[in-house]
């Protein structure tokens, strides 16, 4: 699935430095990132950490206060220079998705395009593309119907198709399918991926889902307070997260307390493997589906508490020097609270690690936080 | 809206659209320029007056029409808020026969305009009027009103005139309070009427208050009305300096007496008002109205019929019959028996009233796209300054356009060019410019309150698709806001069309419109051939109060009758 991107050359938007403050907030706080020409980048964040900021001084609806950003090698954003949003050639697809309720579909979709080509050539050369465009998201009998006539996915596709239709250098999607109701969502982002790459396209779109940015993306920007915390493949992000945030931003993870070797931590669940070289007291990432669970009345580990997730049981579990981890179980034998217990890790590559602040004096509560 | 799905856009990000757009603030800035340059103006002569001007006037008439002015702004405000707010006390909480009919009703005396209702009253009840005439057949020669043309009697019709625009703010007020406050106060040992003293009007009174300023301001433009009872107010002492001497100065230092009572009566609202700010959400229950029965629901219907028969049946019919007398009286003079001048005047009406429609709407899409695309709390701040001709009187806004004709006037004799006084003397782009700027809020409301609807995405989509900023307001604003420019155009063009102090101080010589002719038959008792210019202009006034406060006070249909 990275393939479209591993084989593209140099970025077709890049941010450099990039500011804004909103008052006193910043809600981009010196920002840089390259896109590749035919990437899709999932840029995922709890609400208001500047995502939908981003996205915004990408496309030119708001000025940065410092920083650059280059679009095909343009500045389009920077000291002395601001391009505006409508000659930029960005493509957004709105969280309202913002169909312009008074044009029917094909006139939607055209509408990007009446600007650039004239005459009657120009006319033919407008309704071929929007044909094409409306090919590609599947919606070419529809051309004659009004927004309000159509379905929520439809709408997402008519939005979709009206961004795409200019063939702009970058399609910025903002929280693209929140408006979907849960089970219509996973399809009609399939479907939006696969429209992207059968065109073509290099996007960006912004998401608080991190299932959604983890399955969309080729890669993924994790962005807090303004910051980015890491920018890469959805594999590296989930299982080499480079801070505390990112790891449980994304999924379940506990921290277990031990002490490097090299390559390797000892721990009261064992020796594990992990990413970095080091010495010292640190802690290792585990998330639930690495921790196995085997009643055992002679086991150390308690079972506190359960929480019934359908296919699996997630179970929380205290372990005999006091540090909490999860691990799931198949629904068809949950472990009963207060039963003893042996933990087992499941584990067949390297764990990411990260410092033990907890046992360092006089640390920042923000430090502690990564 | 239907196209964008529910849910969406709730995030704190500034929206700026592009970030603001230069020729847009510009574009604001010069409407709201064009709009308070005439009130400044005089807002200026306020600070610089001419000696001799008010020498000569304190010695002379100033001191009685201040305290004329005084009197009868104080007396019709007050009349108009005992009426306004009690009927919609009276409609809003109560159910008797008619009330849902009523609660419209009610309303129909604003298509009346004060100086058509001043008229009527004084056709009927003057010495030779009808009802003089009958009481005399009864008791004998001496019987007879009290003078007509007098102080209460112009505090009467005009309170009649402008009750509704407090019986409209009181209703709104009323209706926003929700059950649970007024419950509050009963369960805590209030009875009905210390409830609504302690708690409903407390919460009312900054409805009641613009409502107040706006009767207020009503009575401070108008001179034709007052004219025909012999009160002199100092409104009325801006048109006959102007219109019998032809005194600019003179007239200028009046006008900018008017403004300081406008003022006044501004700061009094806000003082009025205080801090409150009273919003209590809609959609919670509203309070459950009280059944009357018996001889109080009678009584009620009955209070009702008289405000709506004496403020609007009464004088609709007796125009009608005057109407219909002066045709008798003229068949066989013209073919159609229908005054030449009618439709000369109608036509003059119209084109004033058209061409000012379209100014007013085509200037509220500039300005409210412009707050808009332009960004920037100043612009907004400039889009409000662009509205200040509403919120003076008249006169001060006519008078403010007159000294920047004269100027441009000054202008071009210096320069040589033979025009001079021409513009002065008054074309027709004077006075469409007066109207424009005194109108310009009833479509800028509208217009802003209809583009406020349009998702500021749909802005953002647009530009981002390629189109100019220009190129958005066409594809995109102007379609979205079409019924909003439809409702702001009716609104403003039935406004112009009524209109009168403006007109008469400004209109071209020999340029005479409906209302100026209704005024001029009216000042020589010629009630008959006054009936029909009358009875149109309320005609095409009771479109928009048809049209927009029927739907708005709609009463929910009563459960089990």
């Amino acid at each position: 699935m990275t393939s479209a991107a591993a084989a593209s050359p140099g970025p077709v938007l890049a941010l450099r430095g990039v500011i804004k403050h909103f008052g006193a907030t910043a809600a981009l706080d010196g920002i840089s990132l390259d896109i590749r020409t035919g990437e899709l980048l999932a840029v995922v964040g709890p609400s208001g950490c500047g995502k939908s900021t981003m996205l915004r001084a990408v496309a030119g609806l708001m000025r940065i206060d410092a920083g650059q950003i280059m679009l095909r090698s343009r500045v389009v954003a920077g000291p002395g220079t601001f391009v505006p949003p409508e000659r930029r050639a960005v493509g957004v697809v709105f969280q309202d998705l913002a169909l312009f309720p008074h044009l029917d579909v094909t006139d939607n979709v055209s509408f990007g395009l009446d600007r650039r080509r004239r005459g009657r050539l120009g006319g033919r050369r407008n309704s071929r593309r929007v044909a094409e465009v409306l090919e590609m998201v599947g919606l070419e009998p529809l051309g004659r119907r009004y927004p309000h006539e159509l379905s929520g996915g439809e709408q997402q596709r008519v939005a979709l198709a009206r961004a795409l239709a200019p063939e702009p250098a970058v399609v910025l999607l903002d929280e693209p399918f929140s408006h979907l109701d849960r089970n219509l969502r996973a399809t009609v982002r399939e479907h939006t991926v696969d429209v992207l790459r059968a065109a073509g396209a290099t996007g960006v779109f912004v998401t608080h889902d991190q299932e959604e940015a983890l399955a969309a993306g080729d890669r993924l920007a994790v962005m807090r307070a303004g910051r980015l915390d890491q920018v890469a493949t959805p594999e590296e992000v989930f299982h080499r997260p480079v801070t505390r945030f990112v790891a449980t931003f994304l999924g379940e993870a506990d921290f277990v307390p031990g002490q490097r070797r090299d390559r390797h931590v000892d721990t009261v669940l064992g020796t594990l493997p992990v990413t970095e070289a080091g010495s010292g007291p640190c802690r290792v990432m585990l998330r639930p589906h690495e921790i196995g669970l085997d009643a055992d009345p002679t086991g150390d580990a308690v079972v506190t508490q359960t929480e019934f997730r359908g296919a699996t049981v997630l179970h929380h579990v205290r372990l005999g020097e006091g540090t909490a981890v999860r691990g799931l179980r198949p629904h068809t034998s949950p472990l009963s609270v207060g039963s003893r217990v042996r933990v087992r890790p499941l584990v067949d590559h390297p764990l990411a690690v990260f410092p033990d602040l907890t046992r360092v004096p006089n640390v920042a509560p923000e430090v502690l936080e990564r | 809206m239907s196209s964008a799905p529910a849910g969406a856009s709730t995030r704190a990000v500034a929206t700026t659209y592009g970030d603001g757009r230069r020729g847009w603030r510009l574009a604001v800035s010069a409407v709201a320029a064009l709009a308070a340059v005439p009130v400044g103006l005089l807002a200026v002569s306020i600070l610089t007056p001419t000696a001799s001007v008010w020498s000569l006037w304190w010695r002379t008439a100033l001191p009685s029409m201040l305290v004329t002015t005084t009197l009868l702004l104080v007396a019709t405000v007050a009349l108009a808020l005992v009426l306004g707010g009690g009927l919609a006390w009276l409609v809003g909480r109560y159910r008797f026969p008619g009330q849902g009919l009523f609660s419209w009703l009610l309303v129909l005396p604003l298509a009346v305009p004060a100086y058509v209702l001043g008229f009527c009253y004084l056709g009927l009840l003057d010495h030779p009027g009808p009802v003089q005439r009958g009481l005399r057949a009864l008791f004998g020669a001496d019987v007879g009103l009290p003078d007509v043309r007098s102080l209460p009697m112009a505090v009467l019709v005009l309170a009649l005139a402008t009750y509704p625009y407090v019986y409209l703010l009181a209703r709104a007020a009323l209706t926003e309070q929700t059950a649970a406050t007024y419950e509050a106060a009963r369960v805590l040992g209030h009875g009905p009427l210390q409830a609504a003293r302690r708690v409903v009007l407390p919460l009312a009174r900054p409805s009641l208050a613009a409502g107040a300023a706006l009767v207020a301001m009503e009575t401070l433009t108008d001179f034709a009305t007052v004219q025909y009872f012999n009160v002199q107010t100092v409104s009325v002492a801006v048109y006959q300096v102007w219109n019998g001497m032809y005194d600019r100065v003179a007239a200028t230092e009046i006008a900018s007496l008017v403004l300081i009572f406008a003022i006044v009566v501004i700061a009094l609202e806000r003082v009025a008002r205080g801090r409150a700010r009273f919003h209590q959400g809609g959609g919670a229950r509203a309070v459950e109205p009280v059944r009357l029965s018996g001889a109080r629901a009678w009584v009620a219907t009955g209070v009702c019929s008289v405000v709506v028969g004496i403020a609007f049946v009464v004088p609709v019919v007796q125009l009608a019959a005057w109407a219909v007398a002066a045709r008798l009286d003229s068949q066989g003079q013209g073919a159609s028996g229908l005054d030449a001048r009618y439709l000369d005047y109608l036509v003059n009406s119209l084109t004033v009233a058209g061409l000012t429609a379209v100014g007013c709407a085509a200037l509220a899409v500039v300005v409210a796209s412009g707050t808009r695309l332009g960004g920037r709390a100043s612009t907004r701040r400039m889009a409000r300054l662009a509205t200040v001709g509403y919120a003076v009187p008249g006169p001060v806004v006519a008078i403010g356009v007159l000294t920047i004709l004269a100027a441009a006037d000054q202008a071009l004799d210096s320069v040589g060019l033979p025009w001079g006084g021409v513009l002065v003397s008054g074309t027709l782009g004077g006075l469409v410019y007066a109207y424009v700027v005194r109108f310009l809020a009833l479509a800028h409301n509208t217009v802003e309150a209809s583009l406020d609807k349009v998702a500021p995405s749909m802005t953002d989509a647009a530009l981002t698709l390629g189109a100019s900023p220009r190129t958005v307001v066409r594809r995109v604003h102007l379609p979205l806001v079409r019924s909003g420019v439809g409702v702001a155009l009716v609104l403003v063009a039935v406004d112009a069309l009524k209109e009168l102090p403006v007109v008469l101080l400004l209109r071209p010589f020999g340029f005479e419109t409906l209302a100026v002719w209704v005024y001029q038959l009216a000042s020589e008792s010629r009630w008959e051939q006054a009936g029909l210019p009358a009875l149109t202009i309320v005609a095409v006034a009771l479109v928009p109060v048809v049209l927009l406060f029927r739907r708005n006070l709609a009463v929910p249909p009563q459960a089990g009758m």
